[in-house]
């Protein structure tokens, strides 16, 4: 059998059954990415000791009895934005290179309690500022449909990992897009859960009120699998909600959207998205109509103002969080040559280590928190949040999910936008509103362009409600019938 | 509000502690102008009324429990630190020296 186009839950049933053993399935992976990641480098990281210990461990675990956890033996890809304790972790940025993390992430401790088996680290968009994985310091990722494109971003190559069958799972984190955008890239089911969902603990901070980590997956039964291990109550996560973790996985095995309101958000449809994403997106709404779901239309007239908003509340949170580069407790220290003081050394190291993307952001951040511009920026777009957030209560009023498109084109050459901040912005035009108001959203493929390029639809569900994204999109998934593969 | 000068940016360069090169603050002068003049949108909508908003989730003052757990050793913390001294971070010089 060829383990590497095997469905994770598929492969979690047999290694628990003893058909073969965690071994050969992760030997599987590793032989795929030893082939293929020198054109996609879709790793920053493959730590293949590791990943056979890990894998020996669930085998023997198995030989002597133990019951197993639910993803044993299954291999899953990190972004490196997540500590992994002993496996190294750079979040794409030189500052942090070379950095052993003394600590696992919350999210990486269920992945070991699962049984899943860490492949390795994958490439990001510096510190997860960018929609196309070529602001990692360590080159773009490649897209496996056309290797001259971007995959997305910023979880990049966590999404080509998934697509490339180089992992059945990845995990990638959601600030603005970031999990969603590259999914629709690249052809593959990625989800950013509810805020608060997955803990935030050791998931190293972009924006701390819109990060989200979440899965990716070749199927929605899959992202719900690992969507299931990653959630839950942390108390080491300050804003991780206290309540149970939604159904995601039944959701994702019911599939059943009879009478479910489906709201089109009439603001996210029609200018500025490519003709056969228009096409495929209302192509997936007759489907879904077909299925029993009734489709309404729903007006949220503040998400025109959401990019905006997204790109004052941004900078400002990363300005802060990233002051603790200072080279003083870990990472890269530039210029410490007994005489220079630590503010020199600081700004020496800062200006070294940090790519465009990362000092364009930290300046336009310090720039909106200065005395002086501080309400009519950051102020006045905490506003627009609030307007936003509002947009979906009454939207989810009339709707039990919204759907859009996941990004207004397929997906672009390297090189394009990289230095048109703007234009590159606008990739993540429709998934932002959801990050602003902290509810779920997930993207999966539903056709190609007249290129042969993957398009994705996103869902979003209010707050807690992430079982319903996965109701509809194992209905979508099954009336698609979504086969293509790069 | 903007248009933002090569001056304007090395003051946000001085605050962000970003030592930046003369290329770069031409060039981010012009990039962040043109995303300034952009995200000036906010200021069409949300009049008084509304409130800010800073989190998805109302949250105040989450407290744990006051018990001892374990944390990281000096040697772990140590781990990744760019200088070391007698089990301290060794850092550059903090106070001008007169």
């Amino acid at each position: 059998m060829t383990f590497t186009s095997t469905p994770a839950v598929d492969l979690a049933a047999g290694i628990a059954a003893g058909d073969y053993s965690a071994r050969e399935v992760a030997t599987a992976f590793l032989d795929r990415i030893a082939e293929t990641d020198g054109e996609l480098n879709a790793f920053l990281a493959v730590d293949t000791p590791g990943a056979l210990a890990a894998a020996d461990a669930v085998d023997a675990a198995r030989a002597s009895g133990e019951t197993l956890g639910p993803l044993a033996g299954v291999p899953v890809a990190v972004k490196d934005v997540i500590a992994t304790e002993g496996l190294v972790t750079t979040c794409g940025s030189r500052i942090l290179e070379g950095w052993i993390p003394p600590y696992d992430a919350t999210v990486t401790a269920h992945l070991r309690a699962a049984g899943a088996v860490i492949i390795g680290k994958t490439n990001m968009d510096e510190f997860a500022m960018g929609s196309s994985t070529e602001n990692s310091a360590y080159g773009p990722a490649r897209n496996p449909w056309n290797t001259d494109l971007i995959p997305g971003g910023s979880s990049g190559g966590s999404a080509v990992a998934v697509a490339a069958r180089q992992a059945p799972l990845s995990i990638g984190t959601d600030t603005g897009g970031s999990i969603r955008q590259p999914a629709a890239m690249t052809g593959v089911v990625g989800v950013k859960p509810t805020y608060g969902g997955v803990s935030r603990y050791g998931l190293v901070a972009l924006a701390s009120s819109l990060d989200q980590a979440g899965p990716f997956a070749a199927t929605v039964a899959d992202a719900a699998a690992l969507h299931a291990v990653m959630a839950g109550h942390d108390p080491k996560d300050s804003t991780s909600i206290d309540a149970p973790v939604p159904p995601v996985v039944a959701a994702a095995a019911n599939g059943d959207v009879s009478g479910m309101r489906i709201g089109v958000v009439k603001q996210l449809t029609g200018e500025g998205f490519q003709r056969e994403v228009r096409e495929h997106f209302q192509k997936s709404l007759d489907l879904l109509a077909d299925a029993g779901a009734q489709i309404v239309e729903v007006s949220c007239p503040h998400f025109e103002y959401a990019l905006a908003a997204y790109y004052l509340i941004l900078p400002s949170e990363c300005s802060s969080n990233l002051a603790k580069f200072d080279a003083i407790r870990y990472g890269l220290r530039v210029g410490d040559d007994g005489e220079r003081s630590v503010e020199q050394v600081m700004a020496m190291t800062r200006e070294a280590g940090f790519g465009p993307e990362v000092k364009r952001r930290i300046m336009l951040g310090t720039y909106a928190l200065s005395s002086g511009y501080y309400d009519a920026y950051y102020g006045q777009a905490q506003k627009v949040r609030t307007l936003i957030a509002r947009d979906f209560a009454q939207a989810f009023e009339v709707a039990d999910v919204l759907a859009t498109p996941t990004a207004p084109t397929t997906a672009f050459p390297i090189g394009e936008k990289v230095d048109d901040p703007l234009s590159m912005y606008l990739q993540d035009i429709a998934t932002i509103p959801a990050n602003l108001a902290g509810v779920p959203g997930m993207s999966l493929p539903v056709g190609l362009d007249d290129k042969g390029l993957p398009i994705g639809l996103q869902f979003m569900a209010p707050a807690m409600a992430d079982d319903r994204l996965y109701t509809a999109g194992a209905a979508l998934e099954a009336a698609v019938g979504w086969e293509a593969r790069p | 509000m903007p248009a933002l000068s090569r001056d304007d940016v090395a003051h946000l360069a001085r605050l962000a502690r970003l030592e930046l090169t003369d290329a770069e603050l031409g060039h981010y002068a012009e990039q962040l102008d043109v995303i300034l003049g952009a995200v000036q949108r906010v200021s069409e909508v949300a009049a008084d009324d509304v409130d800010p908003m800073s989190h998805p989730v109302a949250i105040s003052n989450v407290f744990r429990p006051d018990q001892q757990v374990p944390g990281l050793t000096s040697d772990q913390a140590l781990s990744g630190a760019p200088a070391v001294e007698d089990e301290r971070f060794r850092v550059p010089r903090i106070l001008d020296e007169e």
